[in-house]
């Protein structure tokens, strides 16, 4: 196995990397800089996933968080907002209640994860065959019910960007 | 210092608090779109963790219909933000309170 010295570092270099992209996607004045710390954060749970031995779900989410969604919001980012003013397109409001909502689950978070056992860790195994088997085995079910999940949200997506029209609808 | 379950529990709980905290604060539609995004990530690092450490494979597939899931959920939102956009030019959560223009 490797260093668990190593491992711990590399671990929290990803776990802070991680949560100070998050925090700028919380803190962040300018929608813009907020929209690629989302990018940064996604990529660091990429990482995340391949340090728990989720070689598939790394891929995916490189795939579809990194590659997809994270475009979208930036797509969304600049259709929305009036970039004219793009240091204060980001205003926050209620900033009291968001820190005490802050302050409430990351303690309750600790205190959940302190009383957590540490756990066993299974040895590290490639992935991508065993899904592969689970997804057309026992999951196959949730299987065909997402592929229908993702073809409501494609016509539902095309459906509602498209508009409406006048009113004769 | 080994990494265990409660290492990955703890870095989950945070960037769930950062994404209900992005939730609660911005006026931006799109910015609460991407507090959402973080906590959907928040709940994803959780299955995986707990199917690492003894849980078996089950938390990897249920990881893996969440990311299918949040793809579905950000193309219907980001849809339905680009119309309200259109219909009210504003991107402000808060003023969309109308159902109908």
């Amino acid at each position: 196995m490797t260093d668990p010295v190593v491992s711990a570092m590399v671990f929290y270099a990803l776990a802070t990397f991680t949560l100070v992209a998050a925090g700028f996607v919380a803190l962040s004045n300018n929608i813009v800089h907020s929209a690629f710390a989302l990018f940064a954060t996604l990529f660091g749970m990429a990482g995340l996933y391949a340090f728990l031995s989720a070689d598939l779900l790394a891929i995916v989410q490189m795939l579809v968080y990194v590659g997809g969604i994270s475009v979208l919001v930036l797509f969304a980012v600049m259709l929305t907002s009036g970039l004219d003013d793009s240091r204060h397109s980001n205003s926050t409001t209620r900033l009291a209640g968001g820190i005490a909502v802050l302050l409430a689950v990351a303690a309750a978070a600790f205190v959940a994860a302190s009383a957590v056992p540490s756990g066993t860790e299974s040895a590290i195994t490639p992935m991508t065959a065993l899904i592969g088997d689970a997804l057309l085995g026992r999951f196959v079910l949730p299987f065909e019910v997402v592929s229908v999940v993702l073809l409501a949200a494609l016509l539902g997506g095309v459906t509602l960007a498209r508009g409406v029209k006048g009113g004769d609808r | 210092m080994t990494v265990g379950l409660p290492q990955y529990l703890v870095v989950s709980g945070v960037l769930l608090a950062l994404g209900l905290f992005t939730i609660v604060t911005r006026k931006n539609a799109v910015a609460i779109l991407m507090g959402v995004e973080l906590v959907l990530n928040a709940g994803l690092l959780n299955l995986v963790a707990f199917s690492r450490f003894g849980g078996g494979l089950d938390g990897q597939v249920f990881a893996l219909f969440g990311i299918v899931l949040a793809a579905a959920e950000a193309v219907v939102a980001l849809a339905i933000v680009l119309q309200v956009v259109r219909a009210q030019r504003s991107v402000d959560a808060s003023k969309a309170s109308d159902l109908k223009e």
